[in-house]
């Protein structure tokens, strides 16, 4: 029983989120658009299975809400940081700077998030990976501390993610 | 107050919050004269402005129109999976060009992967290389 509904569904995850994606597409629940979701999470990962070779061994999902919503509020607060330095700063005031953060995460997906988040948090872009995936190249629109930022993202961002991913 | 008059008016706080986040962005693209400064405009825009826009058109239709509208989480949900792509791209862009400072290189690997070209193709590499600044 459990290999047949490993089998159905290899990605349990990714079934989950393409049916609430098609519930939320149609903008109603009923029992039919329910059902159709579901077809389509499981008939969609067996598709395009060959571009998921591995599954991340665990994921916790409260986890992950609660890291969803440290993300949001510091989008927000920085958002109103780097407003403020594109209205008040001239050019010539201006420190960017590279950064380089040593990572600790391995899975592909943990480090996906860690850097798609470095990019949404306004200040910071996430640039570029180093050949063997051992650290990540962030640019700071502005900052006298570069080591700082550094210490924060791996505080904030990367030890919440290793919980995540754990 | 009645409900509708409360509804208009977070519709109308939420639009100019969005607005003006937009503005913002916009005068960061113009004004920074670097093209790696210049990304973290877009994302600003990318993340709060159009955030806030799609807050006031849920609330809108929620207050005023149809009930619930699911439909900008999902445009939310795609831009924040999208839009810190075609920054790494165009970052990338910017570093395969030579287009800003040189990056520090990383402590534990050799280089960076964009700069990482294969042996057989470094001597293209030299010569196909003009710096654009």
């Amino acid at each position: 029983m459990a290999n047949a509904l490993r089998w159905l569904m290899p990605h349990p995850l990714l079934t989950l989120i393409l049916a609430v994606v098609w519930v939320l597409l149609q903008n109603e629940v009923s029992a039919g658009m329910v059902v159709f979701g579901i077809i389509l999470g499981i008939i969609i990962p067996m598709i395009t299975s060959a571009w998921w070779p591995d599954t991340p061994n665990s994921f916790h999902m409260g986890r992950m809400i609660s890291y969803s919503v440290v993300v949001l509020w510091d989008i927000l607060v920085a958002n109103v940081q780097v407003a403020w330095i594109v209205l008040t700063k001239p050019n010539s005031q201006l420190r960017p700077a590279w950064i380089v953060v040593p990572l600790d995460l391995v899975q592909p997906e943990a480090i996906t998030i860690l850097a798609g988040t470095i990019t949404l948090t306004p200040g910071t872009v996430s640039a570029d990976l180093s050949d063997e995936g051992h650290s990540l190249l962030v640019h700071v629109l502005h900052t006298d501390d570069p080591d700082g930022v550094r210490d924060e993202i791996k505080s904030r961002y990367e030890a919440r993610l290793k919980e995540v991913f754990v | 107050m009645s409900f509708a008059e409360i509804g208009a008016f977070v519709v109308g706080i939420c639009l100019l919050i969005g607005a003006f986040f937009a503005l913002v962005g916009s005068i960061g693209l113009l004004k920074f004269n670097d093209s790696m400064t210049r990304l973290h405009a877009p994302t600003k825009v990318g993340t709060i402005g159009v955030g806030m826009l799609l807050l006031a058109s849920m609330i809108y239709s929620w207050v005023f129109g149809e009930g619930w509208s699911m439909h900008e989480l999902l445009i939310m949900s795609f831009l924040f999976v999208t839009a810190p792509i075609s920054a790494n791209f165009m970052a990338k862009v910017n570093i395969h060009r030579r287009a800003c400072d040189t990056p520090p290189s990383p402590p534990r690997d050799e280089t960076w992967s964009t700069l990482n070209v294969p042996e057989a193709d470094r001597d293209i590499e030299e010569t196909v290389e003009t710096p654009v600044n």
